[in-house]
Formats: structure tokens, sequence, C-alpha cells
């Protein structure tokens, strides 16, 4: 048995080392001099150097003079970027409707004069639960609330809102999108609260 | 679909298709010892290795021999894997001072992460210390993707050589898998993924401001820690403001890349590849999706050069891509139809320039239905079970496409090693059934299939569904089965079927409203992964030891061609028979029954 036992037991060990320590060490080395911002999560710094976010996870907002983002499954409380989770809530689902039939009472109360039809992706919940992004219809669905509420001039919103967009990566891959802490961001420095 | 969904499915599959010769090339000169140019780097560690554990690289084993070192192994690996987690509390690298993890989870996990399954019970970034994530998960998603692709070198062999007992060394195809193929290339997809925003540090987990503090309700706690309970035994709750964000982070990306290129599937994050810091973008996304399919995909053209006739080896891909091919069009239009009940419900689900509409619960919008859709076939076509979108949350045949991808035995481009070696079964049992058309003995690469070949086939087919079905069986009788259901009705026993197909099949993917971090499911799933596992390697094991035991054959006029379109479609037909026969009275007790449902519901709004 020894026979087997002690390559076994020796490769495993070394291997250990090799691919689970040298190699991530080696990476993180790499990955720090490259990329030393995307490394470390990518976080959005305010004048003071101090992060107010990152750019890949969301917040949540519910502020009627911000643009809400998506809504998040985390707990207990909403885009909680130390616990990820989805709704995991099937299709049939009463609670999934109920859930659905809610958010949109909610976003009709915050602008009761909208008729448009709600975008799908703003009353569902994402699978990560911190959906950094919201689609451009569900941004441009809530743009007139925003600047109603703001006093703000609805084409200058939307100039932020265009600004804020990302496209297509490499004009194909994935789809267009408002990153929705950026757009928060740019509307608090123009102020009008 | 629009025609950027069709555009974005196109580009993947010809990059795929792209690299699977020069890889799969690569492969075979890795595995015939010729000299690749990693050798230089890499040639001198390789003989260290060797050296340090006593392994006589020309000492050439017999199939049993193979088997056992590959057990022996493993069952190392398993006891590493489980001790790291029993101890992690008291052991370094533990920033977030995480407790030990249970004896059921963690027995679970080491198997789940020796078989190649990566089965996940519990929660990554609230689970398990930086160490246990280092030591034992990731290494062992480079092992166990070895330990697939050796089995698979030692059957080609068998196929390859004649009149002779032994079929390889273990330790040495182990090794040169890990060196040569899984390490380079984990390497550069893990930098790829930083630059697009996955994170590698090994800091703590970082605070951040929010713009809008959030209030949330949290149970009151007396000064002993305990819940408050009020007069009608209801937990009082109070409300508490946070103007801060906790910020998991973690040496994500070099664990990412091999989870994706070995067909693991365990995630650095609790929702895996939904994670923004597993797979920020778009370009992450469709690096991720290809390295999930290149190895798997690129071993079929590696089967062809080895035995000498790389027409095999397409044949093997066009059965495979095929399928697939099927698949996405039945999983992406069936998630872009959304759900009816919300359009009742003055929601637009429409596709167009501004949203990628459709069922949008359980997705992230950078990934959009399609991406979401193709990912999960891709993940569960091959045995690899990481997700970028809740399957649990699927349209019912959105969801049932992936399912019934698990239950055809992972044979769709399938594991790292374990889907050519269960498709190369299949191919046993199609000439088997052409040969009894047709009145003659069957071949397959100029070897005889007699009577113990079939038989083991038949093991190693046979193995998943009983592990499968049996297992659902007992769960939706049992009272501790039913417990964990999350999604009441039809959908409720889809995910208990769910979760049996992805653990009897090492995929690892889950409908993961299902508690699935419980006894009951913690034993009943490490159970059937073990089977699954070892119970198709080893007849595959004893077929690479029968084969090249005997003489080759030349092809006479009565030989079928296995090159051919007619094979080609055989073999399919082979697969999807085993496959709907044995599991379409499931199905249609879950997916198709909630379909009906959903449908049924909607047309009488």
């Amino acid at each position: 048995m020894s026979t087997y036992l002690k390559p076994a037991a020796m490769l495993l060990l070394l291997f250990t080392l090799l691919t689970g320590v040298i190699y991530p060490a080696l990476v993180t080395l790499l990955a720090q001099l490259l990329f030393k911002d995307q490394a470390n999560g990518s976080l959005i710094m305010d004048q003071h150097n101090q992060p107010v976010g990152s750019a890949l996870i969301g917040q949540a907002f519910s502020g009627p003079g911000y643009f809400w983002s998506r809504p998040s499954a985390t707990s207990p409380y909403s885009y909680n970027a130390g616990a990820s989770s989805g709704s995991n809530l099937g299709p049939t689902n009463p609670a999934l409707i109920e859930a659905v039939a809610g958010r949109i009472a909610a976003l009709k109360a915050a602008d009761p004069d909208s008729t448009a039809a709600v975008p799908v992706d703003l009353i569902t919940a994402s699978g990560s639960g911190l959906d950094p992004h919201i689609s451009v219809a569900a941004a441009e669905y809530q743009l007139r609330r925003v600047a109603r509420v703001r006093n703000l001039a609805e084409p200058q919103v939307q100039a932020l809102l265009k600004a804020n967009t990302e496209n297509r990566q490499w004009l194909v891959f994935g789809e267009p999108r408002v990153n929705v802490l950026k757009l928060n961001l740019a509307l608090d420095q123009l102020g009008g609260r | 679909m629009t025609s950027q969904g069709f555009l974005q499915i196109g580009i993947y599959l010809t990059a795929l298709l792209l690299l699977v010769r020069p890889l799969g090339g690569y492969m075979a000169r890795v595995y015939q010892d010729e000299s690749v140019g990693l050798n230089r780097w890499f040639g001198g560690v390789e003989k260290l290795l060797y050296r340090l554990s006593g392994v006589k690289v020309d000492q050439e084993m017999r199939w049993t021999q193979y088997a056992i070192a590959l057990l022996v192994f493993n069952f190392v690996s398993f006891l590493l894997v489980y001790g790291l987690q029993r101890f992690q509390d008291m052991l370094p690298l533990n920033p977030q001072a995480l407790s030990a993890v249970s004896a059921d989870s963690a027995f679970n996990t080491a198997v789940s992460f020796v078989t190649n399954t990566n089965w996940q019970g519990y929660g990554g970034e609230t689970t398990m210390s930086d160490l246990t994530q280092m030591l034992g998960l990731a290494v062992q998603n480079f092992l166990s993707a070895a330990s697939g692709m050796a089995v698979l070198v030692a059957l080609i062999r068998g196929f390859v050589r004649r009149n002779t007992g032994v079929i390889g060394n273990f330790w040495v195809d182990m090794t040169r898998s890990t060196l040569y193929i899984l390490l380079p290339l984990s390497l550069i997809l893990a930098l790829l993924l930083v630059g697009q925003g996955v994170v590698q540090t090994f800091n703590p987990y970082r605070a951040v401001s929010l713009l809008e503090p959030v209030s949330y309700q949290t149970p009151r706690l007396d000064t002993a820690g305990k819940a408050v309970i009020d007069a009608e035994g209801k937990p009082v709750t109070e409300t508490v403001q946070s103007g801060q964000q906790t910020l998991a982070m973690g040496p994500a990306a070099s664990q990412i890349a091999i989870k994706q290129l070995g067909t693991n599937g365990g995630g650095f994050f609790n929702v895996n590849s939904a994670h923004p810091y597993e797979n920020p973008t778009p370009l992450s996304n469709f690096l991720e999706m290809l390295a999930i399919v290149l190895i798997p995909a690129a071993l079929c053209y590696t089967f062809g050069v080895m035995i000498g006739d790389v027409r095999q080896g397409w044949a093997m891909l066009a059965a495979m891509t095929l399928v697939f091919v099927s698949l996405v069009f039945v999983a992406v239009p069936a998630e872009q139809a959304g759900n009816p009940a919300f359009t009742s419900l003055g929601v637009n689900q429409q596709a167009s320039e501004q949203q990628s509409g459709g069922n949008m619960e359980g997705k992230d919008v950078r990934f959009g239905v399609v991406n979401s859709a193709l990912w999960a076939v891709a993940t569960t076509a091959t045995s690899n079970g990481s997700v970028n979108a809740m399957h649990d949350s699927f349209t019912p045949i959105g969801g049932m496409a992936p399912m019934w991808l698990i239950e055809l035995g992972e044979v769709i481009y399938g594991g790292v090693g374990s889907g050519l070696y269960g498709m190369i079964i299949y191919a046993l049992i199609a000439v088997f059934l052409a040969g009894l058309m047709i009145g003659r003995t069957p071949e397959y690469l100029g070897k005889k299939i007699e009577a113990f070949e079939v038989k083991m086939s038949g093991i190693a087919i046979l193995i998943s569904p009983l592990m499968v079905l049996a297992g659902t069986a007992i769960a939706v009788m049992s009272d501790a089965g039913k417990a964990s259901v999350f999604n009441s009705g039809a959908h409720g026993f889809s995910e208990v079927l769910y979760a049996f197909s992805s653990a009897g099949n090492n995929n690892g993917s889950a409908f993961a409203g299902l508690s699935a971090n419980v006894p009951f499911y913690n034993f009943m799933l490490g159970l059937a992964m073990l089977f699954s596992r070892y119970w198709v390697m080893i007849p595959v094991l004893a077929i690479a030891g029968s084969m090249a035991a005997k003489k080759t054959v030349p092809v006479g006029p009565g030989t079928l061609s296995t090159h051919t379109p007619l094979f080609v479609m055989l073999l399919i037909g082979c697969v999807l028979m085993v496959g709907a026969l044995t599991f379409v009275p499931a199905l249609a007790l879950g997916p198709i029954v909630e379909h009906l449902q959903m449908s049924s519901h909607a047309a009488m709004r």
C-alpha cells in the first residue's frame, strides 16, 4: 500500500504548495502590479480619497430624488455585499408575483402621473443581489421623477444619464446598461435637491 | 430572440471551435510526452516532483493499479479538505474569524471538491476561511480535474495499444495535466479576469460609506445575546440604520480561473459567477463561458490525434456540439419569452435596444437574458456547475434544458476528461447496437467490443440514473427531504430532482432555493457524488485495461465507420434515448407540469 500512499501524500503536499500557495501568490503579485484598482475592488473615491462605494457593487436607493437600483434579495438588508444572494423564487411562486406587484405599486406611488409599462429588470431581484446596473429603459422610466423631485430640467438629467450609460462591451458583448451608483453620484454633484 | 442575441451566441461558438485544434494538439503533445514550449520552464519542476514523491516515470501501471493510485490519491485529498474545514478556526489566514464547518457539511464539501462536482451547500464568503479556500478547495479544483483527464488518457491508450497489460502511469498523467495544461491556462485567465475587475487580494473585507443609508429590521438581543421575545411569543425587532456597506473580497481571480477551466464550478462567493467581483463585465462573462467548455471540447481533438485518426475526434465534437446548440435554442427563447404572470401586471418584458427584457428574476443586467441562458446551457452541458444567474428562478422550460443536459450524463462536452470518456462509453453502446442490427461483432477504433466491455459500459451508464431517481424518490418521500424545499408544488419537486441530478452527475449547480446544507442532503448528495464519480471511472479503467490487452483488428468491409455523419446521428440517438427514456417521467412531474400551470394560469387572466 505504501507504494501508493507515499506518492499520493507527497504529490498532494507538493501540489498544495504549487497550486494552493505559489499560484495564488503569483496571481496576487501580478494583479497588484498590473491592475491595482481592479484587484482591490474597483472602489470609487471621493475628493478626500475616501471610498464611497465600488463601481461594481450596487447600493440600495429609496429616495425619489435618486435613481433606484434593482430589487435585491440579500439579507438582512438589500445590497448587503457581505452575503450575496438571489431570491430563488420560482416563476410560478405566488410570493414572486406578490413581490413584483408591490414593487410596481411603490414605483407608481413615487411617480403617480406615469403611465408607462415598468421595465422588467426594475421589479425583479437580480441574481447576485448586488447588481450595480439597471437597463437603459429602467433609467428612462425614472428620469421624469428624478428631474421633478430635484427641480432639474429633464434634458439636463438626460445628459447625465447618457454620460453614465455603458454600451455593449466591444459593441457586441452583454447588454447596454446604466451604473446606478455612478449616476446618482453625478446627480449629487449637480446639486438641486 | 434579437439579432444581437444570435450574434453573441455565434461569436461564442466560433471562438470555441477555433480554439479546439491548437489546444487539442498541444494537449496531445503533452500526453505523448513530446516536447512542448513549457518544458523549459516546468521540466525541472516536473522531475523534482517525481523525485521527491518517489514516482518512477517509466513504470507503467495495469488498470487495477491505475485505479488504486487514483482512489488513494483522491482519498488523501478528501482527508485534507475535510480536516482544513473542521479546524479552520484554529488555523491562520482566517481574517473574518469564521468558525469550523460542521461535520456533515465538511463531508459533503470535501466529497464535492474531490469528485470535481463542486456542489456548494455553504455560502463562500460567510463560511470558508481564505486558507480553506486556497489550500483545500482551490487545490482540488486542479487535482480533481487532472484526475479526470488522467482517466481519459488511460482509456485512449487502451485503444491505441495492443497486446499489453499496462495503460500508463497515473502519477505522471495527473502531474502533466496540472503542470502543463491547467496551471498555465489558469494563470493567463486569472490575469485577464483581474483586468476586468475580478478581485485578487489578501486584505480583509472593506467597509465603504453608502450614498443613501439603509434601515432594516433586526431581532433585538438581550445582554446575553439572545433574541428578546414579546408577549405573543414573537421575536422583538428593532430598526437599525446603517451608512456602511461591507465589501467581501479575497483572492478570487486565481480560484475562478481554475474553477471554470477545470469544469469545477465552485464559486468564491455565495452567488458564484453572478457576483460582480467574480464576473464583473460582459467580457469577463464571455471569457469564463469560453473557459467552461474549452478543455472538454479540445480534448476531442486530443483524442483524435492520439489514436491517429482526427476524424474520430471531430465526430465526437460534432455530436456534442449539435446537442449543445439545440438546447441553447430551447433555453434562450424560453427565458426571452418572460413570465406571463408579469405581463398582466403591466410589466414590459419586450427585448429592445433599451433593455434585454424577458425573465430577469435572478439575472443581472450586464448579462441579460441571452448570456444568462447561454451560460446555463454551457455550465450544465459540461459538468462545470458555476452559475451567473439563479437557475431556480428560470422559466420551467428554461430551467428544464440545463437539468436535462445534466441528466444526459455530462457527456455533451462534459467534465474535463470525464465528458469524453463518458461519450466514448456511449460510442461503445452505439457500435454494440449497430452490431446487433447487422449481426456482426462490434468494433470501435480497431478493437473488438465484447461482453466484458458492454457490461462495464452498462454499469457506467446506469449508475447515475440510479443515484438521481432513487435519491429523488427517497427525498420526496421523507420529511427531512421535503423540509428543505423552498418553492412549493411542481417547482419544489424540480428543486429536489435538480439537486440529485446535479450531484449524481458531478455537475454542482443547483436550484438554490433548496436548503441543502442540512445533514439529510449533505449525506445523500455526498453519496450520490461519490458513487457517480468512481463507479464510472472504475469501469472506464477496466475497459481501458481490457482494450489494451486486445489485438487490433484491421478495417474490413463489415466495419462500421465511426467518423461519418451517420454514426454521429447514431451516437446522439443513443445519448438522447437513454436520457429521455430514463428522465422524461420525472421531468413530467416537475418542469413540464409547471410549464402547463404557468401557461394555463396566464390564459385564464
